[in-house]
């Protein structure tokens, strides 16, 4: 899969661009700002863009807004934001009109070279990845809404959801039988009031219910 | 002796003379505007028989002449302040301009005491000038007049020598006597009255606290930058380069050395995390970005235990405002975390016109003390307070606790 990255730190970029290539990636451009990256975007149209978020020329927000342009401008590209920090600001413009083939990490877990070349796999495929920490902001951030009738275990549940884990990995990262974890389940959108749709859309719309409050 | 005839040189000597002659040149001036206008009230008054046309002039130049005076008094002021900053290098402070307007200014200056006193000095002045002025041309020309006295000076005794010898020796003192005094009546009557002083040493200290407080908050921002330009970056790829090491590993490698790079692996991956937490909290760029509610929302989330928050702050707040209020939140919040024994906390953040509201609001045990030492909230009431903020704290003992800081907004 062709990949785009922008990020503006030399080093980082370097680093980036070795290890996603070695995790079997096609980098084909690897840039230092956004207007840039929205130009590599158009020239290459790579099935994933990892960006930074904090980018010349403002070293505020660029990589948010380039990535809700790419996702506008090019359906068929996927794209990971990474940040230095996770704020939950950010997420909630990123996931306002997209939730699939997005995914918002912190730095640091690239660091976690199976873990994060697995996370791009996941959105490069259409999926969407969230930082656990952008998850606990999101959960924190709630006001009173269904989710506050959801048990402590419930909201676990759905905060792995969140960060795109399978139930099979829910059930992993729990302790807890598939069946526990099913069930969980069906009681979060039993409590969202989800209706039984495809079970893909409704655990994107389970976690979409943490961002618009 | 010796130090009675060095003060015939001294510069001060010769400064407080010529402030003296200034003074008295003011006279003369003043003098003659003074008995041009009472000539033409007296020719009004008693120069009966002239044209009707010519006591109209002399009538209107009488009433109209001291009018100026209304406006140029803090001018004739100001020529004074040139005087004593010129001739005798002390610097006596212009009394603060009342606000407002040209027609409401003059009023206003008149009615306070400002204009009044300016006024009272100028008159004082002319005294001071006349009276100093001629004693002081006086003593220093004694020598002048004794010699050239015409016909010899009446008696030219032994006596009378040593009576011209001592005034002009005294001549410096005398000077010196002068301008003392009259320096002491500007700094009364000139300069600001001391309610005024007062009041402009307030704004003084105002305004250098206020560059104080900005002084700090755009230091933290730098080193902050610098830190995410630097440090961070480096970190970051050192912690991602022994990750990629990690996963390279081959089954072959000896577990001492899998063991060692696995351990460092996880190490710089921690000190990453410390440092991004130790960055976050110098100044959190989001603050900046995006204002309170955004970066309190990162700062809840981060709280390990459940926190509700409200954040209602339109129009934002200055930014040195807004970093105050992040780290008062921030900082209640690790205090109710550290001593509170709470279940959970909740955080209001309001803008009531030109009042930021915080709240902060916890179920734990109570008995918070803003003097207690270790608690934290005397750090909070110093940053409320370095901003005329203040900070209220509600603490009974048995709970609950709710800290409110009330913030200027600008």
């Amino acid at each position: 899969m062709r990949v785009v990255i922008a990020e503006d730190s030399v080093l980082l970029r370097a680093g980036l661009t070795r290890l996603i290539s070695d995790g079997g990636f096609d980098v084909v451009a690897a840039i230092g700002d956004g207007e840039e990256l929205l130009r590599a975007v158009g020239e290459h149209r790579p099935g994933l863009v990892v960006v930074d978020v904090r980018m010349p020329p403002t070293h505020t927000d660029e990589g948010i807004q380039a990535a809700l342009v790419i996702r506008r401008q090019y359906p068929d590209t996927a794209v990971m934001v990474l940040s230095q920090y996770v704020e939950e600001s950010y997420a909630h413009d990123l996931l306002s009109t997209q939730t699939s083939a997005v995914g918002y990490l912190l730095k640091d877990r690239v660091a976690h070279v199976p873990d994060f070349l697995e996370s791009l796999r996941r959105v490069a495929t259409g999926g969407t990845v969230l930082d656990p920490e952008v998850v606990a902001q999101l959960v924190a951030r709630r006001r009173s809404d269904p989710l506050d009738d959801l048990t402590p275990r419930e909201q676990e549940v759905l905060r792995l959801m969140a960060e795109g884990r399978s139930n099979t990995g829910i059930a992993e990262a729990l302790r807890v039988s598939h069946s526990a974890v099913e069930k969980y389940i069906s009681n979060i959108f039993m409590k969202l009031d989800l209706p039984p749709t495809a079970t893909e859309h409704r655990r994107v719309l389970a976690v979409l219910r943490y961002l618009r409050t | 002796m010796a130090a009675a005839v060095a003060a015939l040189w001294a510069p001060r000597s010769w400064r407080a003379t010529m402030h003296a002659l200034t003074g008295l040149v003011v006279v003369a001036v003043t003098g003659v505007l003074l008995a041009l206008w009472i000539l033409d009230i007296v020719t009004l008054i008693y120069g009966s028989g002239a044209e009707a046309g010519l006591n109209a002039f002399y009538l209107v130049v009488a009433v109209l002449a001291p009018l100026p005076l209304l406006w140029w008094l803090g001018a004739l002021g100001a020529v004074h302040r040139v005087r004593f900053r010129t001739g005798l290098g002390i610097e006596i402070p212009a009394p603060p301009r009342p606000p407002g307007r040209w027609p409401a200014r003059v009023v206003r200056a008149w009615t306070g005491p400002t204009a009044w006193r300016q006024l009272g000095y100028l008159l004082l002045s002319l005294f001071i000038g006349l009276f100093g002025g001629i004693a002081v041309t006086a003593c220093w020309s004694a020598p002048l007049v004794a010699a050239t006295y015409p016909g010899g000076l009446p008696g030219r005794t032994p006596a009378m020598l040593v009576l011209v010898t001592a005034v002009f020796l005294a001549a410096p003192w005398v000077a010196r006597a002068v301008a003392s005094v009259d320096v002491r009546a500007a700094r009364k009557l000139l300069g600001p009255s001391p309610a005024q002083q007062l009041e402009l040493r307030v704004q003084a200290l105002a305004r250098s606290r206020a560059d104080v407080v900005a002084a700090a908050d755009a230091e933290r921002r730098r080193i902050e930058r610098d830190l995410h330009d630097g440090a961070q970056q480096r970190l970051m790829s050192l912690a991602m380069n022994l990750g990629m090491a990690r996963t390279a590993l081959g089954d072959d490698v000896p577990p001492a050395v899998r063991k060692v790079i696995e351990e460092a692996h996880e190490e710089a991956v921690e000190a990453l995390a410390g440092l991004r937490e130790l960055v976050r909290g110098l100044h959190p760029a989001v603050l900046n970005d995006r204002g309170l509610d955004a970066a309190l929302s990162g700062v809840v989330a981060r709280a390990p235990l459940p926190v509700r928050l409200q954040v209602d702050v339109a129009p934002r707040c200055a930014p040195s405002i807004e970093a105050i209020a992040y780290f008062m939140v921030s900082e209640a919040l690790t205090n109710i975390t550290r001593h509170a024994r709470a279940s959970r906390a909740e955080v209001i953040v309001t803008r009531d016109r030109d009042r930021l509201r915080v709240v902060v609001t916890d179920d734990g045990c109570g008995g918070a003390c803003p003097d207690g030492g270790g608690t934290g909230l005397r750090g909070l009431a110093q940053r409320a307070a370095a901003v005329d903020g203040v900070l209220h704290v509600h603490s009974p003992a048995g709970g609950p606790t709710t800290i409110t800081a009330e913030l200027p907004c600008e």
